[in-house]
Protein backbone atom coordinates (compact mmCIF):
# COMPACT_ATOMS: atom_id res chain seq x y z
CA UNK A 1 0.00 0.00 0.00
CA UNK A 2 2.64 1.98 1.16
CA UNK A 3 4.81 1.30 -1.87
CA UNK A 4 1.36 1.93 -4.40
CA UNK A 5 0.93 5.44 -3.06
CA UNK A 6 4.37 6.40 -3.41
CA UNK A 7 4.62 5.43 -7.07
CA UNK A 8 1.22 7.36 -7.27
CA UNK A 9 2.85 10.47 -5.14
CA UNK A 10 5.68 10.37 -7.96
CA UNK A 11 3.53 10.82 -11.12
CA UNK A 12 1.85 13.63 -9.67
CA UNK A 13 5.03 15.25 -8.96
CA UNK A 14 5.84 15.00 -12.54
CA UNK A 15 7.89 11.66 -13.10
CA UNK A 16 7.15 10.00 -15.91
CA UNK A 17 10.23 7.20 -16.28
CA UNK A 18 9.90 3.82 -15.35
CA UNK A 19 8.68 1.97 -12.13
CA UNK A 20 9.34 -1.30 -10.79
CA UNK A 21 7.08 -2.97 -7.92
CA UNK A 22 9.17 -5.94 -6.14
CA UNK A 23 6.96 -7.89 -3.77
CA UNK A 24 7.15 -11.03 -1.49
CA UNK A 25 3.72 -11.19 -1.49
CA UNK A 26 1.89 -13.02 -4.69
CA UNK A 27 -0.98 -10.57 -4.21
CA UNK A 28 -1.20 -6.71 -6.37
CA UNK A 29 -1.29 -4.36 -3.38
CA UNK A 30 -4.58 -4.74 -0.91
CA UNK A 31 -6.42 -2.91 1.69
CA UNK A 32 -5.50 -5.00 4.97
CA UNK A 33 -7.87 -3.65 7.54
CA UNK A 34 -11.17 -6.22 6.20
CA UNK A 35 -8.81 -9.21 6.45
CA UNK A 36 -9.51 -9.37 10.31
CA UNK A 37 -13.65 -8.37 9.06
CA UNK A 38 -15.33 -8.73 6.43
CA UNK A 39 -13.28 -10.94 4.33
CA UNK A 40 -12.40 -13.21 7.75
CA UNK A 41 -16.15 -13.47 7.80
CA UNK A 42 -17.64 -14.12 4.27
CA UNK A 43 -17.08 -17.21 2.34
CA UNK A 44 -15.89 -16.99 -1.07
CA UNK A 45 -14.70 -13.33 -0.71
CA UNK A 46 -11.01 -12.85 -2.00
CA UNK A 47 -8.19 -10.29 -3.71
CA UNK A 48 -10.69 -8.52 -5.50
CA UNK A 49 -12.50 -7.40 -2.65
CA UNK A 50 -9.64 -5.68 -1.51
CA UNK A 51 -7.41 -5.03 -4.34
CA UNK A 52 -6.78 -1.39 -4.63
CA UNK A 53 -7.77 0.11 -7.85
CA UNK A 54 -4.80 1.01 -10.18
CA UNK A 55 -5.10 4.73 -11.25
CA UNK A 56 -4.35 5.26 -14.99
CA UNK A 57 -0.86 6.98 -13.66
CA UNK A 58 0.23 3.78 -12.75
CA UNK A 59 -1.40 1.89 -15.92
CA UNK A 60 1.85 2.32 -18.67
CA UNK A 61 5.40 2.20 -17.31
CA UNK A 62 4.92 0.03 -14.49
CA UNK A 63 6.37 -3.39 -14.19
CA UNK A 64 5.12 -5.97 -11.21
CA UNK A 65 7.77 -8.20 -10.06
CA UNK A 66 5.35 -10.23 -7.47
CA UNK A 67 5.98 -13.36 -5.62
CA UNK A 68 9.97 -12.49 -5.27
CA UNK A 69 11.20 -11.54 -1.52
CA UNK A 70 14.06 -9.14 -1.54
CA UNK A 71 17.02 -10.45 0.02
CA UNK A 72 19.94 -7.75 0.17
CA UNK A 73 20.69 -4.40 -1.03
CA UNK A 74 23.81 -2.61 -2.26
CA UNK A 75 23.98 0.55 -1.86
CA UNK A 76 26.35 1.79 -3.66
CA UNK A 77 26.17 0.08 -6.81
CA UNK A 78 22.06 0.74 -6.41
CA UNK A 79 21.08 -2.72 -6.73
CA UNK A 80 18.64 -4.94 -4.78
CA UNK A 81 18.45 -8.56 -5.12
CA UNK A 82 15.28 -10.76 -4.71
CA UNK A 83 15.21 -14.52 -4.04
CA UNK A 84 15.75 -15.83 -7.44
CA UNK A 85 19.35 -13.98 -7.09
CA UNK A 86 17.92 -11.41 -9.85
CA UNK A 87 19.46 -8.16 -9.71
CA UNK A 88 16.95 -5.00 -9.74
CA UNK A 89 19.17 -1.61 -10.52
CA UNK A 90 16.93 1.63 -9.16
CA UNK A 91 17.64 5.38 -10.02
CA UNK A 92 15.67 5.57 -6.61
CA UNK A 93 15.15 3.24 -3.97
CA UNK A 94 11.28 3.44 -1.79
CA UNK A 95 11.95 0.34 0.97
CA UNK A 96 8.06 -0.70 1.84
CA UNK A 97 8.65 -4.00 2.62
CA UNK A 98 6.26 -3.63 6.14
CA UNK A 99 5.83 -5.97 9.15
CA UNK A 100 5.13 -9.14 9.83
CA UNK A 101 3.77 -10.85 12.84
CA UNK A 102 5.99 -11.72 15.63
CA UNK A 103 5.97 -15.38 16.32
CA UNK A 104 4.33 -17.53 19.42
CA UNK A 105 6.26 -16.91 22.05
CA UNK A 106 7.22 -20.78 22.98
CA UNK A 107 8.51 -23.90 21.20
CA UNK A 108 5.24 -24.66 18.52
CA UNK A 109 6.68 -28.48 18.32
CA UNK A 110 5.41 -28.00 14.60
CA UNK A 111 1.60 -28.48 15.72
CA UNK A 112 -0.89 -27.34 13.51
CA UNK A 113 -3.61 -24.98 14.25
CA UNK A 114 -1.31 -22.23 14.66
CA UNK A 115 -2.50 -19.27 12.79
CA UNK A 116 -1.22 -15.42 12.26
CA UNK A 117 -3.49 -12.84 10.53
CA UNK A 118 -1.25 -10.57 7.71
CA UNK A 119 -1.69 -11.41 4.54
CA UNK A 120 -4.24 -12.47 2.31
CA UNK A 121 -3.10 -15.87 2.57
CA UNK A 122 -3.27 -15.60 6.51
CA UNK A 123 -6.59 -14.80 6.65
CA UNK A 124 -8.53 -17.54 3.87
CA UNK A 125 -6.52 -20.06 5.95
CA UNK A 126 -7.49 -18.70 9.41
CA UNK A 127 -11.08 -17.85 7.90
CA UNK A 128 -11.41 -21.76 6.79
CA UNK A 129 -11.00 -22.69 10.42
CA UNK A 130 -13.30 -20.51 12.28
CA UNK A 131 -16.31 -22.47 11.95
CA UNK A 132 -19.26 -22.49 14.41
CA UNK A 133 -18.57 -23.78 17.48
CA UNK A 134 -14.90 -23.91 17.46
CA UNK A 135 -12.86 -23.76 20.53
CA UNK A 136 -10.60 -20.55 19.63
CA UNK A 137 -7.71 -18.97 21.44
CA UNK A 138 -6.21 -15.54 20.78
CA UNK A 139 -3.10 -14.92 21.88
CA UNK A 140 -3.14 -11.16 22.16
CA UNK A 141 -5.45 -8.84 22.89
CA UNK A 142 -4.40 -5.46 19.98
CA UNK A 143 -6.34 -4.33 17.57
CA UNK A 144 -6.16 -7.47 15.64
CA UNK A 145 -6.54 -9.77 18.34
CA UNK A 146 -9.92 -7.76 19.75
CA UNK A 147 -10.79 -7.77 16.02
CA UNK A 148 -10.60 -11.67 15.24
CA UNK A 149 -12.13 -12.36 18.52
CA UNK A 150 -15.50 -9.99 18.26
CA UNK A 151 -15.12 -11.69 14.24
CA UNK A 152 -14.94 -15.22 15.34
CA UNK A 153 -17.87 -14.67 18.10
CA UNK A 154 -19.98 -13.35 15.52
CA UNK A 155 -19.36 -16.61 13.48
CA UNK A 156 -20.48 -18.65 16.42
CA UNK A 157 -17.32 -19.83 17.49
CA UNK A 158 -16.02 -20.44 21.51
CA UNK A 159 -13.75 -17.44 21.70
CA UNK A 160 -10.85 -17.32 24.81
CA UNK A 161 -8.20 -13.92 24.63
CA UNK A 162 -5.47 -14.69 26.59
CA UNK A 163 -3.30 -11.29 27.08
CA UNK A 164 -0.67 -10.28 29.62
CA UNK A 165 -2.51 -6.72 29.70
CA UNK A 166 -5.31 -5.81 32.62
CA UNK A 167 -7.48 -4.62 30.10
CA UNK A 168 -7.59 -5.12 26.06
CA UNK A 169 -6.20 -2.66 23.76
CA UNK A 170 -4.92 -1.29 27.37
CA UNK A 171 -1.78 0.36 25.13
CA UNK A 172 -3.94 2.14 22.29
CA UNK A 173 -7.12 3.04 23.95
CA UNK A 174 -5.88 2.90 27.99
CA UNK A 175 -7.53 1.40 31.02
CA UNK A 176 -11.26 3.03 30.61
CA UNK A 177 -11.91 2.33 26.84
CA UNK A 178 -10.29 -0.98 27.41
CA UNK A 179 -12.50 -2.22 30.02
CA UNK A 180 -15.28 -0.93 28.16
CA UNK A 181 -14.13 -3.24 24.74
CA UNK A 182 -13.69 -6.03 27.35
CA UNK A 183 -17.38 -5.60 28.51
CA UNK A 184 -18.87 -5.36 25.32
CA UNK A 185 -16.47 -8.54 24.16
CA UNK A 186 -17.94 -10.23 27.00
CA UNK A 187 -21.64 -9.16 26.12
CA UNK A 188 -20.82 -11.63 23.13
CA UNK A 189 -19.29 -14.68 24.65
CA UNK A 190 -15.74 -13.53 24.73
CA UNK A 191 -13.85 -14.58 27.21
CA UNK A 192 -10.92 -12.76 29.07
CA UNK A 193 -7.85 -14.33 30.75
CA UNK A 194 -5.57 -10.78 31.39
CA UNK A 195 -1.95 -10.90 33.29
CA UNK A 196 -1.81 -13.90 31.67
CA UNK A 197 0.69 -16.12 28.55
CA UNK A 198 1.33 -19.66 26.97
CA UNK A 199 2.72 -21.70 29.11
CA UNK A 200 2.28 -25.13 26.93
CA UNK A 201 0.50 -26.81 24.20
CA UNK A 202 -1.40 -30.37 24.35
CA UNK A 203 -2.14 -32.30 20.98
CA UNK A 204 -0.47 -33.65 18.08
CA UNK A 205 -0.62 -33.50 15.41
CA UNK A 206 -3.09 -30.29 15.58
CA UNK A 207 -3.11 -27.90 18.97
CA UNK A 208 -5.87 -29.72 20.85
CA UNK A 209 -5.28 -27.90 24.32
CA UNK A 210 -3.34 -24.49 25.53
CA UNK A 211 -2.22 -23.92 29.31
CA UNK A 212 -1.89 -20.55 30.41
CA UNK A 213 0.98 -19.39 32.85
CA UNK A 214 -1.72 -19.77 36.30
CA UNK A 215 -2.11 -23.25 34.99
CA UNK A 216 -5.41 -22.90 33.17
CA UNK A 217 -6.34 -25.38 30.50
CA UNK A 218 -8.53 -24.20 27.66
CA UNK A 219 -9.66 -26.52 25.08
CA UNK A 220 -8.24 -25.02 21.24
CA UNK A 221 -8.93 -26.44 17.79
CA UNK A 222 -7.78 -22.82 16.35
CA UNK A 223 -4.77 -20.58 17.81
CA UNK A 224 -4.19 -17.03 16.79
CA UNK A 225 -0.90 -15.63 17.93
CA UNK A 226 -1.14 -11.37 17.40
CA UNK A 227 1.43 -10.31 19.96
CA UNK A 228 2.80 -7.81 17.64
CA UNK A 229 4.79 -7.33 14.66
CA UNK A 230 8.88 -6.91 13.47
CA UNK A 231 9.45 -4.58 11.15
CA UNK A 232 10.79 -6.81 7.59
CA UNK A 233 14.43 -5.44 7.27
CA UNK A 234 16.72 -8.54 7.45
CA UNK A 235 17.08 -8.03 3.81
CA UNK A 236 19.32 -4.55 4.64
CA UNK A 237 21.39 -5.65 7.15
CA UNK A 238 24.92 -5.21 4.87
CA UNK A 239 23.23 -1.64 3.62
CA UNK A 240 24.91 0.34 5.79
CA UNK A 241 21.47 1.68 7.09
CA UNK A 242 20.15 2.01 10.23
CA UNK A 243 17.81 -0.53 10.72
CA UNK A 244 18.00 -0.35 14.62
CA UNK A 245 13.81 -0.85 14.28
CA UNK A 246 12.87 -0.10 11.19
CA UNK A 247 14.39 2.15 8.22
CA UNK A 248 15.78 5.54 10.49
CA UNK A 249 14.47 8.36 7.85
CA UNK A 250 14.27 12.11 8.09
CA UNK A 251 11.34 14.84 7.61
CA UNK A 252 11.75 13.84 3.52
CA UNK A 253 11.43 10.09 4.25
CA UNK A 254 15.10 9.77 3.12
CA UNK A 255 16.64 6.75 4.89
CA UNK A 256 19.85 7.69 6.84
CA UNK A 257 22.65 5.28 7.43
CA UNK A 258 24.31 3.71 10.44
CA UNK A 259 26.70 6.30 10.08
CA UNK A 260 24.31 9.45 10.29
CA UNK A 261 24.00 10.73 6.66
CA UNK A 262 21.41 11.20 4.82
CA UNK A 263 21.13 8.75 1.48
CA UNK A 264 19.72 10.89 -1.15
CA UNK A 265 18.27 7.64 -3.25
CA UNK A 266 16.72 5.82 -0.86
CA UNK A 267 13.68 6.03 0.93
CA UNK A 268 11.26 4.33 3.35
CA UNK A 269 7.47 4.28 3.94
CA UNK A 270 4.75 2.90 5.50
CA UNK A 271 5.11 0.62 8.98
CA UNK A 272 8.50 0.14 8.18
CA UNK A 273 9.45 3.37 8.14
CA UNK A 274 10.81 5.40 11.59
CA UNK A 275 10.81 8.92 12.20
CA UNK A 276 10.11 11.93 13.90
CA UNK A 277 6.65 13.66 14.44
CA UNK A 278 6.88 17.38 15.00
CA UNK A 279 3.03 17.32 16.48
CA UNK A 280 4.45 15.31 19.56
CA UNK A 281 8.21 15.32 20.28
CA UNK A 282 11.71 14.68 18.34
CA UNK A 283 11.34 11.17 19.22
CA UNK A 284 11.80 8.75 15.87
CA UNK A 285 9.07 6.19 16.08
CA UNK A 286 7.69 3.17 13.84
CA UNK A 287 3.54 3.97 13.87
CA UNK A 288 1.40 1.46 12.63
CA UNK A 289 -1.37 3.39 12.10
CA UNK A 290 -3.49 2.45 8.62
CA UNK A 291 -3.33 6.40 7.42
CA UNK A 292 0.37 6.69 7.53
CA UNK A 293 0.96 4.55 4.68
CA UNK A 294 -0.52 6.93 2.53
CA UNK A 295 1.15 10.23 4.25
CA UNK A 296 4.52 8.56 4.22
CA UNK A 297 3.79 7.15 0.43
CA UNK A 298 2.67 11.06 -0.84
CA UNK A 299 5.40 12.73 1.20
CA UNK A 300 8.08 10.48 -0.50
CA UNK A 301 6.43 10.37 -4.22
CA UNK A 302 7.60 14.44 -3.77
CA UNK A 303 10.41 13.77 -2.86
CA UNK A 304 11.51 11.14 -5.46
CA UNK A 305 10.24 13.61 -8.57
CA UNK A 306 12.38 16.26 -7.47
CA UNK A 307 15.24 14.11 -6.46
CA UNK A 308 15.12 12.07 -9.98
CA UNK A 309 14.44 15.25 -12.00
CA UNK A 310 18.23 16.48 -10.29
CA UNK A 311 16.35 19.36 -8.02
CA UNK A 312 17.13 20.32 -4.89
CA UNK A 313 15.01 18.47 -2.38
CA UNK A 314 17.06 19.97 0.23
CA UNK A 315 13.94 23.19 0.85
CA UNK A 316 11.31 20.37 0.42
CA UNK A 317 12.97 18.35 2.82
CA UNK A 318 13.03 21.13 5.38
CA UNK A 319 9.11 21.70 5.00
CA UNK A 320 9.10 18.83 7.71
CA UNK A 321 6.77 16.27 8.33
CA UNK A 322 3.81 16.20 10.94
CA UNK A 323 1.27 13.98 9.97
CA UNK A 324 -1.72 13.35 11.94
CA UNK A 325 -1.80 9.47 12.51
CA UNK A 326 -5.29 8.30 12.55
CA UNK A 327 -6.76 4.86 13.24
CA UNK A 328 -10.17 3.07 13.51
CA UNK A 329 -11.75 -0.65 14.54
CA UNK A 330 -14.95 -1.81 13.67
CA UNK A 331 -15.90 -4.32 16.78
CA UNK A 332 -19.32 -5.60 16.79
CA UNK A 333 -21.86 -2.48 16.74
CA UNK A 334 -18.32 0.05 18.47
CA UNK A 335 -17.12 2.55 15.48
CA UNK A 336 -14.15 3.27 17.44
CA UNK A 337 -12.32 6.58 15.49
CA UNK A 338 -9.21 8.21 16.78
CA UNK A 339 -6.82 11.14 15.84
CA UNK A 340 -3.03 11.01 17.23
CA UNK A 341 -0.73 9.07 19.31
CA UNK A 342 -2.54 7.91 22.10
CA UNK A 343 -0.03 5.85 23.55
CA UNK A 344 2.05 8.81 24.30
CA UNK A 345 -0.75 9.36 27.10
CA UNK A 346 -0.06 8.91 31.16
CA UNK A 347 -3.70 9.79 31.30
CA UNK A 348 -7.14 9.83 29.51
CA UNK A 349 -10.63 11.50 30.39
CA UNK A 350 -14.03 11.16 29.59
CA UNK A 351 -15.31 14.79 27.52
CA UNK A 352 -18.74 13.82 25.90
CA UNK A 353 -21.39 10.91 26.21
CA UNK A 354 -21.13 7.39 28.04
CA UNK A 355 -18.46 4.80 27.73
CA UNK A 356 -21.29 2.13 27.47
CA UNK A 357 -22.67 3.91 24.34
CA UNK A 358 -21.12 6.86 22.62
CA UNK A 359 -17.97 8.82 23.88
CA UNK A 360 -15.17 11.20 23.22
CA UNK A 361 -12.08 10.56 25.16
CA UNK A 362 -9.09 12.52 25.56
CA UNK A 363 -5.67 11.82 25.93
CA UNK A 364 -2.80 13.93 27.68
CA UNK A 365 0.88 13.50 27.80
CA UNK A 366 1.31 16.10 31.25
CA UNK A 367 -0.46 18.63 29.95
CA UNK A 368 -0.13 18.43 26.13
CA UNK A 369 -3.68 16.69 23.81
CA UNK A 370 -1.61 13.66 22.31
CA UNK A 371 -4.85 11.85 21.09
CA UNK A 372 -8.48 11.54 21.20
CA UNK A 373 -10.72 8.38 20.58
CA UNK A 374 -14.54 8.00 20.00
CA UNK A 375 -16.90 5.13 20.11
CA UNK A 376 -19.44 6.79 17.75
CA UNK A 377 -19.85 10.47 17.34
CA UNK A 378 -17.68 10.85 14.72
CA UNK A 379 -18.36 14.56 13.93
CA UNK A 380 -17.12 15.22 17.85
CA UNK A 381 -13.80 13.03 17.27
CA UNK A 382 -13.22 14.98 13.58
CA UNK A 383 -13.40 18.30 15.26
CA UNK A 384 -10.22 17.74 17.16
CA UNK A 385 -7.98 17.58 13.66
CA UNK A 386 -7.00 20.97 14.08
CA UNK A 387 -6.26 20.90 17.79
CA UNK A 388 -2.54 19.00 17.09
CA UNK A 389 -0.51 21.42 15.91
CA UNK A 390 3.66 21.23 16.22
CA UNK A 391 4.99 23.70 18.70
CA UNK A 392 5.56 27.42 17.94
CA UNK A 393 9.73 27.70 16.79
CA UNK A 394 11.63 29.07 19.41
CA UNK A 395 11.58 33.00 18.78
CA UNK A 396 14.82 34.31 17.75
CA UNK A 397 14.27 37.20 20.35
CA UNK B 1 -16.54 15.12 -15.11
CA UNK B 2 -15.52 13.00 -12.59
CA UNK B 3 -18.37 10.27 -10.92
CA UNK B 4 -18.16 9.33 -7.48
CA UNK B 5 -19.67 6.49 -6.04
CA UNK B 6 -19.48 5.09 -2.81
CA UNK B 7 -20.62 1.52 -1.73
CA UNK B 8 -23.02 2.53 0.80
CA UNK B 9 -22.63 -1.37 2.20
CA UNK B 10 -19.27 -0.93 3.32
CA UNK B 11 -18.91 2.76 4.20
CA UNK B 12 -19.55 3.39 7.95
CA UNK B 13 -19.51 6.70 7.78
CA UNK B 14 -16.17 7.40 9.25
CA UNK B 15 -16.08 10.91 7.45
CA UNK B 16 -12.29 10.79 6.70
CA UNK B 17 -13.12 11.83 3.38
CA UNK B 18 -15.23 15.09 4.12
CA UNK B 19 -11.34 16.11 5.48
CA UNK B 20 -10.20 16.07 1.89
CA UNK B 21 -12.88 16.63 -0.98
CA UNK B 22 -15.62 18.95 1.70
CA UNK B 23 -17.32 20.19 -1.55
CA UNK B 24 -18.54 16.99 -2.20
CA UNK B 25 -18.57 14.57 0.80
CA UNK B 26 -20.29 15.43 4.70
CA UNK B 27 -21.50 14.56 7.46
CA UNK B 28 -25.34 15.59 8.17
CA UNK B 29 -26.70 15.89 11.65
CA UNK B 30 -26.83 12.35 12.33
CA UNK B 31 -23.26 11.54 11.43
CA UNK B 32 -24.33 9.37 7.88
CA UNK B 33 -21.98 10.02 5.06
CA UNK B 34 -23.64 12.79 2.19
CA UNK B 35 -22.15 13.28 -1.24
CA UNK B 36 -22.96 14.74 -4.59
CA UNK B 37 -22.26 12.21 -7.39
CA UNK B 38 -20.47 14.24 -9.65
CA UNK B 39 -17.54 16.90 -9.53
CA UNK B 40 -15.53 19.08 -12.04
CA UNK B 41 -12.23 17.70 -13.67
CA UNK B 42 -10.06 19.91 -11.50
CA UNK B 43 -11.38 18.06 -7.94
CA UNK B 44 -9.81 14.84 -9.22
CA UNK B 45 -6.51 15.12 -6.90
CA UNK B 46 -8.62 16.25 -3.89
CA UNK B 47 -11.03 13.26 -4.47
CA UNK B 48 -8.33 10.77 -5.28
CA UNK B 49 -7.02 11.84 -1.54
CA UNK B 50 -10.39 11.17 -0.53
CA UNK B 51 -11.03 7.92 -2.41
CA UNK B 52 -7.22 7.19 -0.20
CA UNK B 53 -7.59 7.82 3.03
CA UNK B 54 -11.33 6.23 3.41
CA UNK B 55 -11.02 3.17 5.92
CA UNK B 56 -13.34 0.93 4.30
CA UNK B 57 -12.26 1.79 0.95
CA UNK B 58 -15.82 2.29 0.00
CA UNK B 59 -14.92 5.32 -2.77
CA UNK B 60 -14.91 4.94 -6.41
CA UNK B 61 -13.51 7.59 -8.51
CA UNK B 62 -14.09 7.17 -12.06
CA UNK B 63 -13.74 9.93 -15.08
CA UNK B 64 -17.00 10.02 -17.18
Amino acid sequence: MAGLRTAEGARRAGYTGPIEFLGAEAHAPYNRPPLSKELLQTEGQGHADVAFPIRSALEEGVSWVLGRAAVSLDAERRVVVDDAGDEHPYSALVIATGLRPKPLPIDDHGLGGIHVLRTLDDAVALRSVLRPGANVVILGSGFVGCEIAATAAKNGATVSVVTQSRVPLQRALGSLLGAEMRRRHENHGVRFFTGESLFGLVGDPSVERVILTSGVMLECDVLVVAVGSDPNTEWLASSGLDVSDGVLVDAGLRAIGSDGAVRPDIFAVGDVARYANPLFDDVARRVEHWNLPTETGKRAGQLIAAHLAGDDCEPLAAEGFAPLPSFWSDQYDAHVLAFGMTYLADRSELVAGRVDDECVVEFFRGDDLVGVCGIGMRSAVQAYRTRFAPPAPPSSG
Amino acid sequence: MIRIDVDMNKCQHYGQCVFEAPEVFQLNADDKLEYVAEAPDEMLADLEAAADVCPMQAILITRA
